[in-house]
Formats: structure tokens, sequence, C-alpha cells
């Protein structure tokens, strides 16, 4: 089966639209969304409601931090336009949007492979995997040889048969994972990107082949954009969208 | 575990059915089997894992199954079949005819001649592995097998390294992964993922052909493997006085200690072993003493300064040492065509650091040549194009050495082209366009034949007539 692993979408419904007809065209017949669905975008509600269509048809879901502040909290750990945007997000959900993101789990465990939004191995305190010890310690703490994750919104691809190593992936080109080594895929961000191209970032994962391909989708980023500004939220995320930084 | 290693003649994998063990290896075994409609015979490869096997010899397998699954072309075996059988996991593999190179390095030295064939069909053989984005490593003559039609096949990936896909080979702090004999300098420093460590092991394997000696030996300890690093090896010719300066300046070319010193591509070393008298022979080649004291001092100081990793990707390094191919009919009648052809040419290698020009020009016979003295007017009109061709390319001011001069006899111009650009890894040709004269409408044009049938990107260059513009 292949699965589109889609995360860090946060609310930005032009590039999450473009990742799944992308994901659709690639053949994909499963879906994760791992996490900060919500959170800097201008398109919380609409975002939640296409995901929401994808978890009634059986993908699976779990929770991010940007998530996890749009519930409640006084989101101190956040920078100043990361909270200002949680607040923003929190005033635009209705009961059932908080109902549904309040169900999501931390974790998903499927056949094999392991889903968190960070760091598996305490994935409540949302530990950034930036090192190839925190990789280390994330593929440990996994109960499965393949982890997927996001969080941070770079993609990259860490492995291990005793040493860490870490490989920046090429976008397009599928990678044979070995069943002799532990992987953990680092998905990259869908709705931002962070790494100097606007594209919005996702990964593949066939299970017959056990092929991974990482993919870069451009998207109408000016929309999204000129949306953030629109909504007044802060002028830099708008700003982030467009360089991709 | 134990079972695999010793499978009987007529056990079963997936269909394939064991005829013979081949070789037992420290990482893997190799069994002769028949596929399954009995039809053919391949090869099947079982990594030796189990208690107190050695961890690369995972990564070894798994390598190897990753960059078959990659790679294409006669130039390698064909990856047939994988899969974990009962036992574990397995390969698959075309069993390709031939006779490994190591039974011609038994026989070393051999004569120039046939060092320059085996060598040429090797470095092709490199270059198309290096065009699919992989380093072999672990290039050596039982590595190589010489099919019947001349060509050489490269064989055992599991130390290669692809520019797209994870490196798994482990990497040891006390040793690198390799044939110490075979190893570059940069290979010693741990940097991996440089066509030019191919190049250099190209060098070994060609100095092994010409002289039956290893030019570094086979030392045990890393610091004796070091040595490469700044000591030069004794130069072929004096071990064989016979041996032609051309080809030791290919060789030490191939073996120089910095990457960017050796050749850029193993094309180009194929490339100057099949036109031999094209080679600029320089000190290198007449040489027949290593370098002195301070030579060595200066590179073992040199040596202290790790090599930088590589950055660029196997075939993002070729870009940059593009083969150009410039067809020219000096006798067009056409300045201000040939100077287009000369603009477009320097345009063209401007900014890369490696390229090669070869200035090639097609000798049509004529109802003069065909008659008794044919020959011998043939030869003369050849000497004139050659003469021509080297006039035409001095306006622009290249440096020698990195210019070839061809003259090609044939009736079907095309043609000739083409087999040249593919034999020579040409990546780009530069042609003129014939003017709309009667004698094209009747043949047909050599630059629609090239772009339509030319193995490569092709450009045809087109001078804009004075008075026509503006039209």
């Amino acid at each position: 089966m292949k699965i589109a692993v889609l995360s860090d979408i946060h609310g930005n419904l032009e590039a999450l639209r473009a990742c799944l007809a992308h994901a659709a065209r690639e053949g994909a017949e499963q879906h994760v969304f791992l996490g900060d669905l919500v959170g800097y975008g201008a398109d919380p509600v609409a975002c939640l409601g296409l995901l929401a269509d994808h978890a009634g048809r059986g993908a699976l879901l779990v929770r991010g931090n940007h998530d996890a502040a749009a519930l409640g909290g006084l989101c101190e750990n956040m920078n100043d336009d990361a909270r200002e945007a949680a607040y923003w997000t929190r005033s635009r959900l209705s009961t059932a949007e908080r109902d549904f993101l309040a169900a999501l789990p931390l974790t998903v465990r499927r056949d094999g492979l392991f889903f968190a939004h960070a760091g598996a191995d305490a994935p409540e305190k949302w530990n950034y995997i930036t090192s190839k010890v925190q990789a280390g310690r994330c593929m440990d703490a996994s109960p499965a040889a393949v982890t997927f994750a996001g969080h941070v919104h770079h993609q990259s691809l860490y492995f291990s048969a005793g040493s860490v190593r870490v490989f920046q992936p090429v976008p397009g080109v599928p990678i044979p994972l070995s069943p002799r080594q532990r992987w953990l895929a680092i998905a990259g961000a869908v709705g931002q990107p962070r790494d100097g191209n606007n594209a919005a970032a996702y990964a593949m994962y066939d299970e017959e082949e056990r092929m991974l391909t990482y993919f870069r989708v451009p998207y109408d980023h000016m929309t999204a954009a000129r949306k953030i500004v629109a909504a007044g939220l802060p002028a830099r995320l708008a700003w982030r969208l467009q360089r991709g930084k | 575990m134990e079972a695999l290693e010793h499978l009987r003649s007529g056990a079963e994998i997936a269909g394939y059915r064991v005829l013979e063990k081949l070789r037992e290896g420290g990482m893997a075994v190799l069994y002769r089997v028949a596929s399954p409609s009995g039809a053919e015979t391949c090869l099947l490869k079982i990594p030796k894992l189990g208690f107190g096997s050695h961890p690369a010899c995972y990564a070894g397998f798994d390598v190897e199954q990753m960059i078959l699954g990659r790679i294409a072309g006669p130039d390698v075996p064909q990856l047939i079949a994988k899969g974990e059988s009962e036992f574990g996991p397995y390969l698959v593999i075309e069993h390709i005819a031939g006779t490994p190179l190591s039974d011609y390095a038994s026989r070393a030295p051999l004569p120039a001649e046939e060092v320059a064939r085996l060598g040429a069909a090797l470095a092709a053989a490199i270059h198309a592995l290096h065009r699919q984005e992989v380093v072999h490593h672990d290039l050596k003559p039982s590595h190589v097998i010489l099919r019947h039609d001349g060509r050489a096949a490269l064989i055992d990936f599991g130390l290669a390294f692809h520019g797209h896909l994870p490196d798994l080979v482990e990497e040891e702090s006390d040793r690198p992964p390799g044939t110490p004999a075979y190893l570059s300098p940069e290979q010693l420093a741990g940097v991996r993922g440089d066509p030019r460590s191919d190049v250099f092991a190209l060098g070994v394997i060609l100095y092994l052909l010409a002289t039956g000696r290893l030019p570094f030996g086979e030392p045990a300890s890393l610091s004796g493997q070091r040595r490469r690093l700044y000591v030069d090896p004794v130069p072929p010719r004096r071990i064989r006085p016979d041996l032609p300066p051309w080809l030791q300046e290919i060789i030490l070319h191939c073996l120089e200690v910095r990457a960017e010193d050796r050749y850029a591509t193993a094309a180009q070393v194929a490339h100057d072993l099949t036109h031999p008298d094209q080679v600029t022979v320089t000190e290198r080649g007449n040489r027949l003493s290593q370098p002195g004291m301070m030579t060595a001092g200066r590179r073992w100081l040199a040596a202290l300064v790790e090599p930088p990793a590589v950055r660029k990707s196997p075939a993002a390094h070729l870009a940059l040492a593009p083969h150009v191919l410039v067809a020219v009919d000096p006798a067009c009648g056409s300045e201000p065509l040939l100077q287009a052809l000369r603009d477009v040419v320097a345009r063209i290698i401007a900014g890369e650091a490696h390229w090669r020009v070869s200035c090639v020009s097609v000798l049509e016979p004529s109802a003069l040549t065909e008659q008794e003295e044919g020959a011998e007017i043939m030869r003369s009109l050849h000497t004139q194009r050659l003469v021509e061709l080297h006039h035409w390319a001095q306006t622009l001011g290249l440096p020698q050495e990195r210019l070839r001069f061809h003259v090609l006899e044939g009736g079907d111009a095309a043609a000739r082209l083409i087999e040249y650009a593919r034999a020579s890894h040409v990546d780009h040709i530069i042609m003129g366009a014939r003017g709309s004269s009667g004698l094209r409408r009747f043949l047909g044009s050599v630059s629609s034949r090239l772009v339509a049938e030319a193995p490569c990107t092709v450009t045809v260059v087109r001078a804009v007539p004075v008075r026509d513009w503006p039209p």
C-alpha cells in the first residue's frame, strides 16, 4: 500500500490541496497526517474539514504542538508570531473542530511503522529532531523499524545499524529502506517550508516495495500569503511562505 | 543460516535451482543457478549473516541490492530477482560470460596496445557507471569481466556509492573500506562519492597491466597505505623502458595525488587510450625517476589537511567536464559560419572547468579518390584537412592539451559523426548548418540527422547573413 505522509500543514489550504492532488496522482492509497494541522495559516477550519473527511475514510492523524496550542494554554514556549497565530486560531474553531483536535492521539502505530509529530522518545515534550543524537533517541524509543516524524520543517532521512547517520533526500528519487537498518523519516512541512524552497513538502512510502520517496510540490503560495495578511495574522508569516524560510 | 552457506546442488530458492557453489568470500556466498525456465544461468548471492559475521556484510549486501536496482546497461550485471527466502535475503544477478581482468593481470606485463585496449574498455564501463550517479569504490582486476565482444563489465557493488541514495557502507575509524592496493588518497581520508577515486583505481589497474607490479604495493598498515599521498610510484618506463611515453603519461595522470589533478572523467581516459597519437606528452610521460624529497616533504605537509567532503553527486561532477565535439568543414567557404562556430564553442565551455573539445571533420570520398592513385590522394587530403582544422581552432586560443583533432573518412558524414560521438562519450555536438544549396536538398542535411540520432545534445549553428538583417 502506498502511504502519503503529510506533516505540518499549519492551516495552509492551498498547500494541503496541492499535496493531496499530487499524492493522488502518485497513487496514494492511505494518508497519515503527522500533526500541526493548524497554526500560522489562515484556513484552519477549511483544512480541518478536509482532514476530517480523510479521517472518515480511514486516514490516520496525530496531534502536534500547534494543535494542542489551539485548544488552550498560555503557549509560553512559543515565539510571538506562533502564539499570536495560536490565539487567532482558537478564536476561529467551533466545538466540533476542538473535539476533533482533542481526540487526536500523540502517536500511531501501524504494521511495522510508527508515526509521531516530534521525537518519539517523549512525544508530549515536542522535542525537535535536529541532530543524529536526537534522531538516535527517537529511533531507540520507536517500537517500529520505520518511524515518521515532522515538527522540524526540513526533509531528512536518518538511519542506523549501529551508528546513526543522516541523508539529505533528493525529491522524487525513491529510496529503498533496507529491513536491516532502522529508519527515521522527517517528512518536511506541507504548510510552511523553511529550507529556502517555497514548494510544499511531503513523503510517500510504498509498503510492499519498502520504497520511500520525498516530494516537493509547488503551490499557489501567493494566495496563501495574501489570506494571512487579510486575516490580520503577523505579516512575517506571509513573508515566510513566499521565501520558504 | 548454516544451510544457506552449504546449499547442495539441486536445492531451490524462489524457483532458482542451485548448480554449483562458485566461491565463498568473507561477506557472501556465490552460487551458479539455473533460472526457473532452465533457459539461462544466473548467479545467486547470499550474504553470510549470522553469529560472528561482520556487520559490513549486511551493509554490503544491501548496498549491492540497492544500487543494482538502479543501474542498467551492458557495463553492469542486471539484477534479476531479490527477496527474502526462508533462510534469509538473496539476490539473483546476471551471470556475465567472459574473462575476468585478473586473468589478464596475471599475465602482465602486457603489450602497450593490449593495455590500451583493455583500459579503454574498462574506462568506458566506469564512465557509464558514473553517468548513472554511481561510484564503484572497489575497482580491481577481479571485479572486472571482459565480455567476449571486447566490452568490459563491472561487478561487486558492495562498497559502491549512489549520489541520490543513503550511503549504507559502514564507516570504520581505523581503516577505510576497500582493497588497500587500489584505494585513492581521498578514500584513505574517508571521503566517499568522488568519481575520480575510480579514475585513480583505473590508474592502478593500468599500471599493473603495463608493468606487472602494483604502483603502491599492498601495504597492510594505514600509514603504509598513506605513503601514496606524498611518494609517487616508480615511473612505469623505468620498469619497462619499451613502454611508450603516452601510456606512462595516461597512467600517471590517473594516479595524481590530488583528485583535481587527475583526469576529470573516465571518458577522457578512454578517449586518450583509443587515440594515443593525440596525447600531449609532458614531463610526466617522459620521467624515469620519482620527484625528490622536497616534493615528498611538501606533499607530506599538504596531506595533514583533510580533503574536503564531496558536495556534488557523481553525475554533477561529470557535468563540469563536458566532452564537446565540434564538427567543422573548413572548406565550407563561409568565414562567418566558421566564426559563429568558434563563438558558440567558446560560450559552451565558458565556466566549465574540465572540458575537452574534439574538432572533427569528415572527408567524403569523391570520384577522384576512387581512382587508382586514390589512397595517395586521400592521404594528402587527410593531412590538408587536419592542417585546416588546426588553423580553424588556432584563433580560439584554447590550451592545446585540451583539444583533439580528428579527420574521419566515409561517405555518410552523419553516421561517422554519430559513431564517433558514441564511442568517445561526447556530451555535446556543435555543428554548422549548411546553406540551402541544391546539394543539401539533394543529399539531405547532416545536421537534421544528427539532431534526430545523436546520443547527446546537438547545437546547430547558423551565421546570420548581414544583408537579411533586419528582415
